[in-house]
This record gives structure tokens, C-alpha cells and sequence, in this order.
């Protein structure tokens, strides 16, 4: 299990990094945390000519307020989003999904803008960000530009970042006093993958749903958000039957894939469940 | 550093020159740059206590400190922890900075086989440096990335949890 | 037994006692020396092209571009080592009738399944060796794969070895009393499927070896990360035709073993022949995705068993076939078929019954060789007899713990013998079912169970008895032709300091073999600890034995100690009844010191004995020839093997709506004989216990129809890891065996025994509500969930 022969760049700005890989092509990898990225090199599942560090990049790096957004820098360790207060305060919902970010090693190591480039349909950050109603800040050699996280997850690991981009920072809308959030996610053994795995933030009048945004991971080539199943919310309060029928919309918003473990059936009943004791918990913050 | 030089592309295999202080030594180091870093640690620089169990993260084995926090040795190239500071299970030995949870792994015989134990004592080390009083469900999930195929575990939280009141008991230091 | 052996209040009464391991200390500064850890001069690493294919011809190899790669010193396929290694067949003669193809370090024109080794590379540094097997071409032609039990017995199915009439490995029968008629007339019959997934020992270190031909000494020197390094010694010996003599094995520390690490490997074998076709150290370390795919698995059984019960309870008669799938080939040297065996034999072990029968055939498939990995058909045969006497106990309105009272054997009914043929010494079933029910607080936990399901919280609670074998006699594998010996030997030294030096055959993986063995040397001597020092693992410098298996170190290891230091003591007291001018009788040894027997007054430190033996031994008596070296041999007698007993209860919760089981607290009341160190047996069985429980909830190789290993990965194949544990109490009973002085019988095994037929019984007795059952292992959400009927 040793990787293949590759070259080591470390970029110390971020134009460096373009420059490098412009001029390396599409052999190159950008690296930041690396904690997806190195075992797939070690099993040879890629085997790029360049590694282009980029942790060394400070213009990628903090935690700050703009705006009506919390500006999270690209290169924010896993780990930061539990000891960082500014995430805590206004992003909640990422602080809350932290703690089921694999192991604390690897949250020690990994990074936010790496695990969103990434797009692992099962990673919890990843469709925490389209729960979020996120953007995503990418900068290329054409210029930078701003994704929103709906329309920035296209397939199985594939995203809205063109050939030569990375992402320089992800705007979270600035958590509000009307808003609730909550996280979840069935997972076999701590630090696991999930089975399925969902988080979500409410805008709500009293106990009335006004707005709301569900996001799922582990139940499709992508992390999916259930606009049927969030629709079915809006205008009500969270009661039993508003929650059974949030539940019964999974079946149009979801289509898990067939896995020889977990038949897809059984990932949407488990998505059912999750959203159904989630929900219950929204309702009981309310 | 400066920009990128494009006959980079062509050394795939030629060794660079990585500078790291470890274990409270300068060290410099010649390694391809697609040695990872428990791999150097081992074969380079003969600190053979840190473990690989899996190269891809998942048992815990290979964690080593990188300035001051737990990371797995075999997540990460040599060349990007150059400049960084990196101690191992042999200079935390060293140091005596762990010398209690290392007594008590012993008095409770939380180790068989030993190879999972200094991942174990580098994680437990950054737990209680983290939280001085953690639960024994705390403390079971900060070892949650740590296989050990011998003990059953319960050794090893009974060892982390007695270190816990003792440096609380004696004021916190180590 | 003499009385000082139970007494731990004169000064190095060392059996009984919990002391600490002093080997330990090393390993927790990171000091180990692991094989994976060594490194020799001018020392190249192996590698190897594994084959993508369940089932194939080899049509062609080129290794021409991998030879040409800078760095590589030599690529090598079957033909390159067959001319210098002969063959190998895993059966013994005592399994009548079973067969197994020969096999090669690596194969000549044919693989058997996905991951075997077809070509090893060896090069500068093991990155160079994998670079080179991208280099590599393989000509492969499909063959129709055999990949489960059922297509494995189809008839005029696809064959894995051509021109045998089937793919049956193995068949054997046990008739023993009236079944038929026993079930005739049987007021109560249970019967049940069962499924045992395949799963693997996932030692944390992977196999490791370093081999090192000397071809000017024509001397093998074999660093290996084994647990029977004498067994290999022979095998490396026969198999390469260097004399025995000049073939060294070292067994180091080693990180983790658990039975896996005793069988041959291809890869290890090619190792050694690399080398010496080099004259170079060749380095070898299975990588974690190499070790899932080329470790010995285990299990891998279908059990169809029935039970038939009296009108009161009683158990009258078992009947059971099992079906058990292994690899492509029996493991060599100890065969694959010993865990369907000892499935058959232990089947009902801990009750009074006296008709069986039981049928087992073992089964050829195009996967990796299943063996010996802990506890060897335990857990099957437990939990089979375990679920079927609950299963019993459900029909006729009785409590778990009481149809149990009812029909374990009364611990003063032996000796006994089952109806399976095993020869029981003395156990302690009841007195163990007493304990349970005391550390479980088992009436408060039924009342804490009925109490939450009326608020829709399923808890379970599982109880499981179990019989463990341990410290075979040549029964187990010498009868059958096998060179594994059941007899241990120590060598035994006075220092000229006065410490003792013990060689002994037995081996350390971590359990504490090391440990017990100084407790028993410094305790039968009368010396501290720590003035014993315990040396294994080299068969350049420790006595050939059988090491480590099967529960035998301190069974047998422990008594060839015993012994060993007895005739020591005898020897050391010779001289110093000269120098004292006394009767030997007359003298003890304590705490170092030469004493009166009678006054305990000291006369004279052992130091000054070897003083005087070694370097003033013109002052002893003419014709004086002292003796401080000793060695002694054990083999057992008596008994063919010791068994222990025990059992074990747990308490779960189900999460009736998405499956997932939480473990509460686990319970284990044992019976290992004499316990020598407490601390290190209950080690051993929170560990073995804890690997039942991945093997219940977590562990499973699965395979694509295919043949492919679909989760071969550290990531894919769930270990239980440290937040799914439950916390462990546990509970001794004594009943040393008879047979030696010692009176341990070993505990290596017993965690693993029962731990996953309790979690069976729990998870079914919570389920008991929603009438769902399960039978099948590992028991994962998707089971649960379609049990409950919820997708």
C-alpha cells in the first residue's frame, strides 16, 4: 500500500497553486488535509503526477463575519468547528455535526473546504452546507465566483468545480434568534459512515414552520436535499401527523442506491425514522 | 517558497530535503515524496514505535503529535510536516510528560500485544490535555478511532480514567 | 497440590496473585521489537501480484518490464519456487477419508481464489516492489467460480479441483444412543437454521516475516511473527531440505495472533525461497488489504440442529448437521476441518443428555482458506445449543436460568462423558449458573426489562453455558502425523548472581505467557519476580514445543515450568545441604535465602550457592558436580485434553425501529482451574469476549457472487472498536485439574466461547414481543429490521 511516484509542490499563495496546477495539468492534485486524499493514493486509486500543497496558504484560512454570512476559510480543521466560537454562535449546525466527523485525529487533521471539494455523498459537512443554504467561494484561472451549495453537488464525487479550481471559503447565512437546527445520523459505529445521516435548520413564527431546508447524506450518489418533504412543513406546526406526512414525501425526494448491505428500502425507512425522531426534537425546541 | 518550476514534474522519484523538529531534535531528512510520514518515522529515522495497522486512518496505530495535536502518521506525506513539530510515543516516553498514564496502563495491564498502545497513549494523552474529567463515555469516544484488538477496551478506560482523578486530584499537573 | 501453591501470604507466593506484566513496560514506551520493525543489512522487500479472479486458468505471465524496473532484484512465479520447495497437503491421517490438492508457495497454472498470490516481486524497498506489479501482465481464463455452500454441493455443479467427483473436503458422523427414538417419543421438539458468517482474526500488526539464507553457512535464519515458531522450524526444514539444525525461527513480540498467525501462508513460504534464491534478507508484511484477503478466515457455517425435550424439561437428544464452507484448499499443517470437528463435539457440552447425532461435511469454495482462529467451533456449538435450549425454554414457560438449572451437568457428576465423546475431569457448571444469577442481579434486570417495554424500550437479556477445550494431547494433531508437538520444554538456570534464567518453549503475544511463567519459576523456587528472567520465541536457544495454542500455555507451559523449577530447587538445595552440612529436607528456599525448613532461619543467599558452584567449586565436596542448569520436558497424560467451563449473560437494548443494538453490560463466570495472575485472565476474557461480540453485531467477510471480498478494507469490515464495548464483570470459580500439579487448565478461549450465543439469546428475547427471531451472525440492523417486518 505504498502511493505512486508523484512531485510535492507547496504553494504559499493561492496564486502559486493556480499556477502550478495550470502548469502541471490535469495530473495535479491540489492537497490540504489529505485524510481522503492520501489513502486513496496509498491504494493507487489515483495516482497524480503533482501534489499541490495548499495548506500553507494563509489567505485560506479563519473564521470570520461578513456580512450577513459567516466566512468559513477553506483550510478550517474539523476540529475548529467545535473549539471555534464564532461557529458555534452562528453556525450551529456545523458544530453539532462535528462530533461525527470520523475520529478526533482525523478531525484534527482534515479540512472543511477539503471535505466540500470532496463531495463524498456519506461525509456529513458536505450536506450540512445545503442544509446550511451555504455558498461556495471558488477561485480558478478564470477568476473567482460564488456557488450556491444547491447547485454546487453534481454527481458521485463530482461537483461545480471546474478543472483547476479550489475552493477559497464557504459563506454560511449567519444563524438567526427564529431559526432551529438539528443533526443526526445512524451510524453503525461511532465515527462511521452513516447509514443515512441528515441535518436541518428551521426559520419558524411561534411553532410555525415558515421555512425550512433538510439535507441527507448517505443515501445517494450525492447529498441530497427532500424539497418534497420540506414543502410538506411549511405553514404548520411540527405535530404527529405533519411529521408522518413529512415522512411518507421521503419516498419522492429519495432514491437510495442499491447496496448489498442496506437494501434501499431499508435506507429509506431508516431515513424515515431519523426524520421523524429529528423533527420530533425540532418540534419540542419550539 | 517560490513559484512552481516546472522540472518538478519530471522527479517524480528524486528525494527532497524535509527539516521537522522531532522529538525536540532538529532532524533533516531526505525522503521521496510520496514516503508518508509513519513510513519515514520508521525506516528513516528508526522511531519504530509508531505503527502502521492499516495506512488509510482507521485503526489508530501510527498517531504521532503534530505541533502539539494527534494525527495519523500515515495520512499525511513526510513533506508536508516539513517545518512542523512532531513528537512520538519515544519522546513523550522521553519527556515523562506521559509517564503516569503509562504507569497506570501497566499497574491495570491495559495492553497485550502492545501495538495499538502508543496510538492509545498519544490519544489519551491529547484527551486530558483536552478535558480534565472525562467520562468513561468520553473517554470511549475519544478513542473511538482506535483499534485494539486484545484487551476488550475496558482496561484501557479504567487506565485513561484513573489518570484523570489523579491529575485532578493532585491539582491538574502532569 | 501441595498447600503453598493456594497460599499468598508467605513472600513469593506468586500463583494467584495479579501482578503486573514486566515484558509490558517496553511495549508502553514504544521499545517493542516487532518483526514489522526489523530491518538487517542488505535486507530487499517483497511484494505480490494477487489474483483478481475467484477461479482462472493462467494462460500467460510476462514479467519482463517488471524485471527491467530500476531497484527490482527479482520477480518470481510458481515454477521459480516449485523447484526448490515441495508440496504441501493440510490433512491428517486421524480425518478419515478427508482430501486437499497439493499447494505451492505460489501456483503454476491455476488460481483459486481472489487475492491469492501468483507473482512476488522482490526490490530496494517495498514502493519499487509495488511499482513493479503494475508492471506485470497476467493472462487469465474465467473458470465457473464456487462461491457459497449450496452452489459448492450442487450436483454436477462446476468442481474446484479437477478429477475429484465432488467439492466435499471432509465428512463425518457421531451416532451415539437412541435419536430417532429419543425424538420419537419426545414431548417437546425445537429446531432451528442457523448461519455463521465467515470472519478473520484482524490482528492489528499484520503477518510479518523477515527470512534470512545464509548460503555460505547454508543456514536459514527466519525472523517471523508466529506463534508456533518450532512448528515452523520443521516445516521450513522439510519443505526447503535444509537440515533441521541450521533453520532458526524468531519469534518476537508480535502484534496480536489469536490462532491466525500458526498456519502456513503462501506468501511465507515464498518469503523463505525468495531468499534463498537471493542469499539476501527478504522482508515481507502483509498490508492490511493483503491480510483480509489472505489471513485464514473462520466460521463460515450452516447448522441445522434439533432438540428434544421430556414433558418436564429435560433434555433428551440433539441431532445436528453441519455444513461448513472452507477455502479452496485445508490449511496446512492443521487442516481446515478442525473447527467443524470440535462444532460436532461441543454441541451440547454442558448438559446431561445421552443420545447425538450429528452429521458434518466440509465444503470446498473458491475463497480464502478458512482455520484455526480463537476459540475453534466454540462459538458456534454454543451458540446452537444456547438458542435451542432457550428456544425449549419459550415452549415450555420456563425461565432461561431455570431450564438450565434443570439440565447442565451437577458439578458432582463427574467424571462424565458427553455423547459427542468427550471426556469431562470435573466442572462447575452450577456452581457457575449461581454466580451469574448474583453479578447479572438477573430477577432485577427481568424487572427492569418488563418495566421498559410497557414505554417501548426493548432490552434483552441472553444467558449462554459453554465447555472450552484446551491443553491437547498428541490426540489433537501428533495421531494424525502432524509435527506439532503437545509437549513443552523448559531449560532452567541459576545465574552465578543467583537469578534464574528460564528457556521456555511456550511464546508471548501479549497475553502474559512471559509473566506466568516467572510467577510459577519465582514462586515453586522461592525468589522474588524479578530475579526471573523468561526467555521465548527462538528455536536456537528455547527448547522445542508446542508453544502457543489451544489454551495450552499455562496448562502445559505452566507445568513444564513448575516441574522444571522443582528440579532446580531440588539441585540448588543439593549443594547447599553439602556447603550447610544438612539434609536437603531440612532446607527451604525464601525469598532468595537458604533457610531452616523447620525455623524458617536464614542460612545462606542462593547467590552465594552459585558463587561457590561456579567459581569456588574446589571448596565443595570431592566428586561434587553441581547441577544449576536444568531442563525438563512435559507432555499431558491423563486426560486427552482439559476442558473448562463457564458461562456467560448480557443485557442489550434494540432499537426496534432502526435496528441497532446497544450492549449494556456484559457478564462471564469462569472456570479455568488454577488461576495464576487474576488480572491476566480477566484480560483474556474481556478480550475474547469482546472479539464474540464483533463476531455477533459486526464482523463478516462478504463476498460477491463472484467470489470477490466486497469489504476488505480496515474501513469496510467493522471491528468492534472501544465506544460499541460494553463494560465486563466477572466472576471465578476454581476447579483445578487433577492431572498436574499446577491445576490450570487455560482461559484463552472462553470469552469468545459464549459472548456471541449470549448476544443471539438477548437480541431474540427482546424481540420476543414482536414474535421475530433470529438466527443468523454477525446480527446487523438490516437483520433486525427484516425480522421486524420494518422494510
Amino acid at each position: 500500500m505504498k502511493a505512486r511516484a508523484f512531485s510535492y509542490f507547496r504553494a504559499a499563495t493561492i496564486d502559486q497553486a493556480l499556477d502550478a496546477r495550470a502548469r502541471a495539468g490535469d495530473d495535479a492534485r491540489f492537497i490540504a488535509g489529505g485524510q481522503s486524499l492520501v489513502p486513496a493514493l496509498s491504494l493507487r486509486l489515483q495516482a497524480p503526477r503533482l501534489l499541490i500543497d495548499i495548506t500553507h496558504i494563509s489567505e485560506l484560512r479563519g473564521v470570520r463575519r461578513e456580512g450577513g454570512y459567516l466566512r468559513i476559510g477553506a483550510l478550517t480543521r474539523h476540529c475548529e468547528m467545535l473549539s471555534e466560537p464564532l461557529i458555534a454562535e452562528f453556525a450551529p449546525l456545523l458544530h453539532a455535526a462535528a462530533p461525527f466527523v470520523a475520529h478526533p485525529a482525523i478531525r484534527n487533521r482534515g479540512t472543511f473546504g477539503g471535505s466540500v471539494a470532496h463531495a463524498d455523498p456519506a461525509s456529513e459537512f458536505p450536506a450540512m452546507t445545503l442544509a446550511l443554504g451555504a455558498e461556495i467561494e471558488i477561485i480558478g484561472p478564470s477568476g473567482g465566483r460564488r456557488v450556491k451549495a444547491d447547485d454546487f453537488f453534481v454527481d458521485l464525487f463530482e461537483t461545480a468545480l471546474q478543472p483547476g479550481e479550489l475552493i477559497t471559503a464557504v459563506f454560511v447565512p449567519l444563524f438567526k434568534a427564529d431559526q432551529r437546527f438539528a443533526f443526526d445520523e445512524l451510524a453503525r459505529r461511532r465515527g462511521d459512515y452513516a447509514l443515512v445521516g441528515c441535518g436541518m435548520l428551521a426559520t419558524s413564527t411561534g411553532e410555525r414552520i415558515d421555512d425550512i431546508r433538510i439535507s441527507f447524506f448517505s443515501v445517494g450518489n450525492t447529498p441530497t436535499r427532500v424539497k418534497g418533504t420540506e414543502a410538506t412543513l411549511i405553514g404548520s406546526s411540527l405535530g404527529a401527523e405533519r411529521i408522518a406526512a413529512a415522512q411518507a414525501a421521503l419516498e419522492g425526494d429519495l432514491a437510495p442506491p442499491d447496496s448489498d448491505e442496506v437494501p434501499p428500502a431499508m435506507r429509506l425507512h431508516l431515513a424515515r425514522v431519523l426524520l421523524g425522531r429529528m423533527l420530533g426534537r425540532l418540534g419540542e425546541r419550539a | 517558497m517560490s513559484g512552481f518550476d516546472e522540472s518538478l514534474l519530471d522527479d517524480a522519484d528524486e528525494t527532497v530535503r524535509v527539516r521537522f523538529v522531532v522529538n525536540g531534535r532538529k532532524v533533516a531528512c531526505e525522503v521521496a515524496p510520496r514516503e508518508t510520514l509513519v513510513d519515514c518515522l520508521r525506516n528513516a529515522l528508526e522511531l519504530t514505535g509508531t505503527h502502521a495497522g492499516c495506512e488509510m486512518g482507521a485503526c489508530g496505530a501510527c498517531l504521532v503529535q503534530l505541533d502539539g495535536q494527534a494525527v495519523h502518521a500515515c495520512l499525511m506525506f513526510t513533506v508536508q510536516a516539513d517545518g512542523a513539530r512532531i513528537d512520538t510515543i519515544e519522546g513523550l516516553t522521553e519527556s515523562g510528560v506521559i509517564a503516569d498514564l503509562q504507569a497506570e496502563f501497566h499497574r491495570r495491564n491495559a495492553l497485550q500485544c502492545g501495538f495499538c498502545t502508543p496510538g492509545m497513549l498519544v490519544n489519551a494523552h491529547e484527551l486530558l490535555s483536552r478535558v480534565t474529567q472525562p467520562s468513561r463515555e468520553e473517554i470511549r469516544d475519544a478513542l473511538s478511532g482506535n483499534y485494539c484488538r486484545c484487551t476488550g477496551y475496558e482496561a484501557i478506560v479504567d487506565a485513561i480514567d484513573a489518570v484523570a482523578k489523579a491529575r485532578s486530584e493532585s491539582g491538574g499537573a502532569t | 497440590m501441595s498447600a503453598p501453591l493456594t497460599s499468598l501470604d508467605r513472600p513469593n507466593s506468586y500463583i494467584g496473585r495479579s501482578v503486573p506484566r514486566p515484558n509490558a513496560k517496553r511495549l508502553l514506551a514504544g521499545r517493542g521489537r516487532y518483526v514489522s520493525d526489523l530491518r538487517l543489512p542488505r535486507m530487499l522487500h517483497a511484494a505480490f501480484l494477487r489474483s483478481p479472479h475467484a477461479h482462472a486458468k493462467i494462460i500467460s505471465i510476462d514479467v519482463a518490464q517488471a524485471r527491467a524496473l530500476e531497484g527490482v532484484h527479482l520477480v518470481a512465479i510458481g515454477a521459480d519456487l516449485a523447484k526448490i520447495c515441495t508440496p504441501w497437503t493440510g490433512t491428517l491421517d486421524h480425518f478419515k477419508g478427508m482430501t486437499s490438492a497439493p499447494q505451492l508457495p505460489l501456483p503454476l497454472d491455476r488460481v483459486v481464489w481472489a487475492g491469492q498470490a501468483v507473482v512476488a516481486v522482490v526490490a530496494e524497498s517495498r514502493a519499487i516492489a509495488e511499482d513493479a506489479l503494475e508492471l506485470i501482465e497476467i493472462d487469465y481464463e474465467d473458470l465457473p467460480v464456487v462461491a457459497d455452500i449450496d452452489s459448492a454441493r450442487e450436483a454436477g455443479g462446476p468442481l474446484i479441483n479437477p478429477g475429484s467427483g465432488n467439492n466435499v473436503c471432509f465428512r463425518s458422523q457421531l451416532d451415539n444412543g437412541s435419536v430417532d427414538d429419543a425424538f420419537a417419543h419426545a414431548a417437546h421438539v425445537v429446531e432451528e437454521e442457523f448461519c455463521f458468517g465467515r470472519h478473520t482474526a484482524v490482528t492489528l500488526e499484520p503477518r510479518a516475516i523477515v527470512a534470512e539464507y545464509d548460503p555460505a553457512a547454508g543456514a536459514l535464519t527466519v525472523h517471523h511473527a508466529t506463534q508456533t515458531p518450532y512448528q515452523f522450524q520443521d516445516l521450513y526444514s522439510r519443505h526447503y531440505g535444509i537440515p533441521e539444525a541450521r533453520v532458526r525461527v524468531i519469534a518476537t513480540d508480535i502484534g496480536g495472533s489469536f490462532g491466525m498467525k500458526l498456519h502456513v501462508y503462501h506468501e511465507d513460504m515464498a518469503v523463505v525461497g525468495l531468499s534463498i534464491l537471493l542469499g539476501r534478507p527478504v522482508k515481507y508484511v502483509a498490508d492490511r488489504m493483503e491480510s483480509f484477503v489472505s489471513d485464514i478466515h473462520a466460521r463460515d457455517h450452516r447448522v441445522r440442529a434439533r432438540m428434544a425435550l421430556d414433558a418436564e424439561g429435560e433434555i433428551l437428544a440433539m441431532d445436528v448437521l453441519d455444513l461448513t464452507a472452507i477455502g479452496a484448499f485445508s490449511t496446512y499443517p492443521r487442516t481446515s476441518v478442525v473447527e467443524g470437528n470440535q462444532v460436532i463435539r461441543l454441541m451440547g457440552a454442558p448438559y446431561r443428555f445421552k443420545n447425538y447425532r450429528a452429521t458434518l461435511e466440509v465444503i470446498f469454495q473458491n475463497k480464502v482458506q478458512t482455520s484455526q482462529y480463537r476459540a475453534v467451533g466454540h462459538p458456534i456449538a454454543c451458540a446452537v445449543t444456547e438458542r435451542l435450549v432457550d428456544m425449549a425454554a419459550v415452549k415450555l414457560g420456563l425461565d432461561p436460568l431455570a431450564i438450565r438449572a434443570q439440565n447442565l451437568i451437577a458439578d458432582d457428576a463427574y467424571p462424565q462423558t458427553s455423547p459427542t465423546g468427550y471426556r469431562f475431569e470435573a466442572l462447575s457448571h452450577q456452581a457457575c449458573l449461581k454466580r451469574l444469577h448474583e453479578i447479572m442481579d438477573y430477577d432485577a434486570l427481568r424487572a427492569e426489562q418488563a418495566e421498559l417495554r410497557k414505554s417501548g424500550v426493548y432490552h434483552g437479556i441472553g444467558i449462554a453455558a459453554f465447555v472450552e477445550i484446551t491443553n491437547p494431547s498428541p490426540a489433537f494433531y501428533g495421531v494424525g502425523g502432524a509435527r506439532i508437538s503437545s509437549q513443552d520444554g523448559a531449560i532452567l538456570s541459576l545465574t552465578p548472581s543467583g537469578e534464574v534464567r528460564c528457556l521456555i518453549s511456550v511464546t508471548e503475544q501479549g497475553q502474559g505467557t512471559e509473566a506466568i511463567i516467572s510467577q510459577i519459576v519465582a514462586d515453586q523456587l522461592g525468589l522474588a519476580q524479578e530475579h526471573v528472567k523468561v526467555i521465548t520465541g527462538d528455536t536456537e536457544v528455547t527448547p522445542h514445543g508446542g508453544a502457543t495454542w489451544a489454551c495450552r500455555g499455562a496448562g502445559i507451559g505452566g507445568e513444564t515450568a513448575l516441574q522444571a523449577a522443582r528440579a532446580l530447587r531440588r539441585n540448588i538445595l543439593e549443594i547447599a545441604a553439602l556447603i550447610l552440612q544438612e539434609q536437603p529436607s531440612a532446607l527451604d528456599i525464601i525469598d532468595g535465602e537458604v533457610v531452616d525448613a523447620g525455623t524458617r532461619n536464614q542460612r545462606m543467599p542462593i547467590s552465594e550457592i552459585a558463587r561457590i558452584a561456579y567459581f569456588r567449586s574446589d571448596t565443595l565436596p570431592p566428586g561434587t558436580q553441581a547441577q544449576l542448569t536444568v531442563s525438563h520436558h512435559f507432555a499431558p497424560q491423563g486426560y486427552p485434553f482439559a476442558f473448562t467451563n463457564g458461562i456467560q449473560g448480557c443485557s442489550l437494548e434494540v432499537d426496534v425501529e432502526t435496528g441497532f443494538i446497544k450492549m449494556l453490560k456484559h457478564f462471564i463466570v469462569e472456570d479455568c482451574g488454577r488461576v495464576i495472575n487474576p488480572m491476566l485472565v480477566d484480560e483474556q476474557l474481556r478480550g475474547g469476549i469482546v472479539q464474540g461480540l464483533g463476531a455477533a453485531l459486526f464482523e463478516e467477510c462478504r463476498y460477491s457472487e463472484t467470489g470477490q471480498l466486497v469489504n476488505g478494507s480496515l474501513a469496510d469490515y467493522l471491528v468492534p472498536m472501544p465506544m460499541e464495548m460494553p463494560d465486563i464483570v466477572i466472576a471465578h470459580v476454581e476447579t483445578p485439574t487433577a492431572d498436574t500439579e499446577l491445576g490450570a487448565k487455560g482461559c484463552g478461549e472462553a470469552g469468545t466461547a459464549a459472548a456471541s450465543a449470549c448476544v443471539l439469546n438477548a437480541v431474540n428475547d427482546a424481540l420476543t414481543p414482536f414474535n421475530a427471531t433470529i438466527n443468523s451472525i454477525p446480527i446487523t440492523p438490516a437483520k433486525v429490521l427484516k425480522a421486524l417486518k420494518r422494510f
